[in-house]
């Protein structure tokens, strides 16, 4: 534990000092990496999702058969041919899964990605300005905070319906990203009363280079978390839109695998690989990042490191 | 943390010039700061309301097409539309005719009447009627849901930051987070096809029998029950995690404070120390949670009552989407909006009681 100490106050000292001698960022990357590792959480986490990428990259070599692919018997059960039984329009269930996993780990990455970058430039701008500009964007975080997400994008992929996967990321990004922001004012403020950027204010820094070259690299592990935490939203209502079939229902997803479930009746004829299979896959993988995120908050805060007594 | 708010703010104006700076000449009495406290935030909510409702408004406005290019592009599949039933459709569909800001105010005075039109699908009912038919299935069941939930997790995230590193905290924690990362609509088919139709033990779809009236009778009020135990069981299953997680992890960090850490070397015991003066305060960013996080349950529970066929107004919603029947859907997500609206303005209002500090 006391050998993961040094890369906060490094991470903290870093923006101050002149550029030249600011660790390089790998080094950076390395210190974080190793930090999150540390967590026995987060190794569990980060094993799951390295076994989802690697399936999800990997999947046409993997599928014993293509994600379309028909003609086989329908919903049949399991069998050594068909590991987890077909589908009601007979396509192996084990290659849609594998094939899904791209569905999900795009969406979560990319929505995730996202959101994140509109929390940062809005959370920390918001929690540096003060007066009426920070009253307005106060107000419309807080609309969109309160605004129930899933109706709102019920509402929004009902209007733009067949958008496929780009309209749910747009979707779930308009939807997500307040949470991250408000959290991130809320830091932004508490540093900025903190000695070290008055120091930066005096020495004659211009604001942009305060808020995003001194401030930001304080919040890392707030930042981070915050990706993980958005991409876990971003899986699980782009399962959800896709199960109520909101999204394009050709595209094999996890959603979509639970959509045609249930509008082929797979509860009564008892296919309960067809059932279970998809939504454990998105549960495990939500899990994984939830799980990741506990190593993600020791980077900046070494009170909630594993092991370290309060 | 009260450090850094210094001496109550006086008002301004209100103290005569001249007079010694005492605390007590310049601060007001507790009883008007409430009062103050009460109307800053009615006016936010007021605003927020306005705000909700044009939002919605605008919605429709802001995409693409029309309810009736939808309908049209339906009727355009079999064989080409004329004029004359696209003026027709247009009409019956009540396409908005009139610039902006007359559509805007017949719509303000559609919401303050609550009349929302008759629906498509359920021609010839009204918007207003399938509403409040709907409503109270999803308020008694999401709402007593949610609060149970609520208690229950905020008592074993307690449990969880204080025994930290123990088995009470690492199982709780791991079961938590797997949980919390169950999509709705899976806890739903699950329970539905283990509990519903393997084990043969709840109803597998509905609000009530085949054969029951909605009536307050004791009979009826069993029957929705029984019907009401796995939607119920689904949304508890799922949101408990993430009262668990807030709340052990608001606690442990007030429990690294410092008048905790004073409290201990003053030798109180740890029970006391645990509930009455750690918990008291981690409680109060969970209550803000709580307010927002109305909104995800509100938002699962459509995808439980999709899964259930429970007639609330998530299922209604999901009906609406489906069949494009825009002014049911439309006053459906006002509805769902004002109604969390109102729970987060009660949440701001009961802060305010819990916590003095916000009321300056």
């Amino acid at each position: 534990m006391t050998t993961s100490l040094p890369p906060t106050t490094a991470a903290i000292r870093a923006p101050l000092s002149p550029a030249g001698e600011a660790p390089s960022a790998w080094k950076v990357v390395a210190r974080v990496a190793s930090t999150v590792w540390s967590n026995g959480k987060s190794r569990i986490g980060l094993t799951m999702l390295a076994v989802f990428v690697l399936l999800a990259i990997f999947a046409p070599l993997i599928a014993p058969y293509g994600a379309s692919e028909t003609g086989f018997d329908r919903s049949a059960d399991a069998s050594a041919a068909h590991w987890l039984g077909t589908t009601a329009a007979g396509e192996d269930v084990l290659s849609q899964l594998l094939y899904g996993a791209r569905i999900s780990i795009f969406v979560g990455l990319v929505a995730g990605l996202l959101s994140t970058v509109i929390a940062v430039l809005i959370g920390l701008s918001w929690g540096y300005v003060r007066g009426f500009g920070a009253d307005v964007i106060n107000f419309i975080v807080n609309l969109f905070l309160v605004i129930p997400g899933l109706p709102l994008m019920i509402v929004i992929a009902a209007y733009l319906s067949g958008g496929g996967i780009g309209m749910i990321i747009v979707v779930v990004v308009v939807t997500g990203w307040a949470w991250g922001a408000r959290v991130l004012r809320s830091q932004t403020q508490s540093l900025r009363s903190r000695d070290f950027i008055t120091a930066a204010v005096f020495s004659g820094e211009r604001p942009f280079r305060i808020v995003f070259r001194v401030i930001l690299p304080n919040m890392t592990s707030l930042i981070v978390g915050n990706f993980f935490g958005a991409a876990t939203a971003a899986i699980l209502a782009e399962a959800g839109l896709e199960f109520l079939g909101l999204g394009d229902s050709t595209v094999v997803s996890w959603g979509t695998m639970l959509f045609w479930a249930q509008n082929s009746n797979a509860l009564l004829t008892g296919q309960w690989a067809l059932l279970f299979a998809p939504g454990l896959c998105i549960a495990l993988l939500a899990t994984s990042l939830t799980l990741i995120n506990f190593g993600v908050d020791g980077i900046s805060n070494p009170r909630l490191r594993e092991g370290t007594k309060r | 943390m009260t450090s850094t708010q210094a001496a109550p703010r006086g008002v301004d104006g209100v103290a005569p010039a001249g007079t010694s700076p005492t605390d007590a000449a310049r601060t007001p009495s507790p009883a008007l700061k409430a009062l103050g406290y009460l109307g800053r935030k009615l006016g936010l909510f007021a605003l927020t309301l306005w705000a909700a409702v044009t939002v919605n408004f605008l919605l429709p406005r802001l995409m693409p097409g029309t309810p009736a290019d939808a309908a049209l592009s339906k009727l355009a599949q079999n064989g080409p539309v004329s004029e004359a039933t696209k003026a027709a459709i247009e009409a019956q569909l009540g396409v908005p005719t009139g610039n902006i800001a007359s559509q805007y105010v017949a719509y303000l005075h559609q919401v303050v009447t609550l009349d929302f039109g008759i629906s498509y699908t359920f021609y010839p009912q009204s918007v207003g009627e399938l509403v409040s038919a709907a409503l109270p299935y999803t308020l008694v069941l999401v709402g007593l849901v949610t609060v149970i939930a609520f208690v229950l997790g905020t008592l074993l995230g307690v449990l969880a930051a204080w025994k930290r590193g123990t088995w009470l905290d690492s199982v709780p924690t791991l079961v938590g987070s797997f949980l919390s990362a169950f999509p709705y609509f899976w806890t739903a088919l699950l329970l539905l096809f283990f509990a519903g139709y393997v084990l043969r033990l709840f109803p597998t779809s509905g609000a009530y029998g085949p054969t029951a009236t909605p009536n307050f009778s004791v009979e009826f009020l069993g029957d929705a029950l029984y019907h009401g135990v796995l939607p119920a069981l689904t949304i508890l299953i799922t949101s408990l995690g993430g009262w668990i997680l807030g709340m052990r992890n608001t606690m442990i960090s007030t429990l690294g404070d410092d008048y905790v850490t004073f409290a201990e070397a003053n030798g109180l015991k740890p029970r006391t120390i645990a509930l009455r003066y750690a918990a008291r305060n981690a409680i109060l960013p969970n209550l803000t949670s709580f307010g927002l996080a109305l909104g995800g349950v509100v938002g699962g529970s459509i995808l439980v009552e999709q899964v259930f066929g429970y007639p609330g107004i998530g299922y209604l919603l999901f009906n609406a989407v489906v069949n494009q029947d825009y002014p049911l859907m439309q006053a459906l997500f006002l509805m769902i909006t004002v109604s969390v609206l109102i729970a987060n303005f009660l949440v701001d209002i009961l802060y305010g009681v819990l916590d003095p500090r916000t009321r300056r």
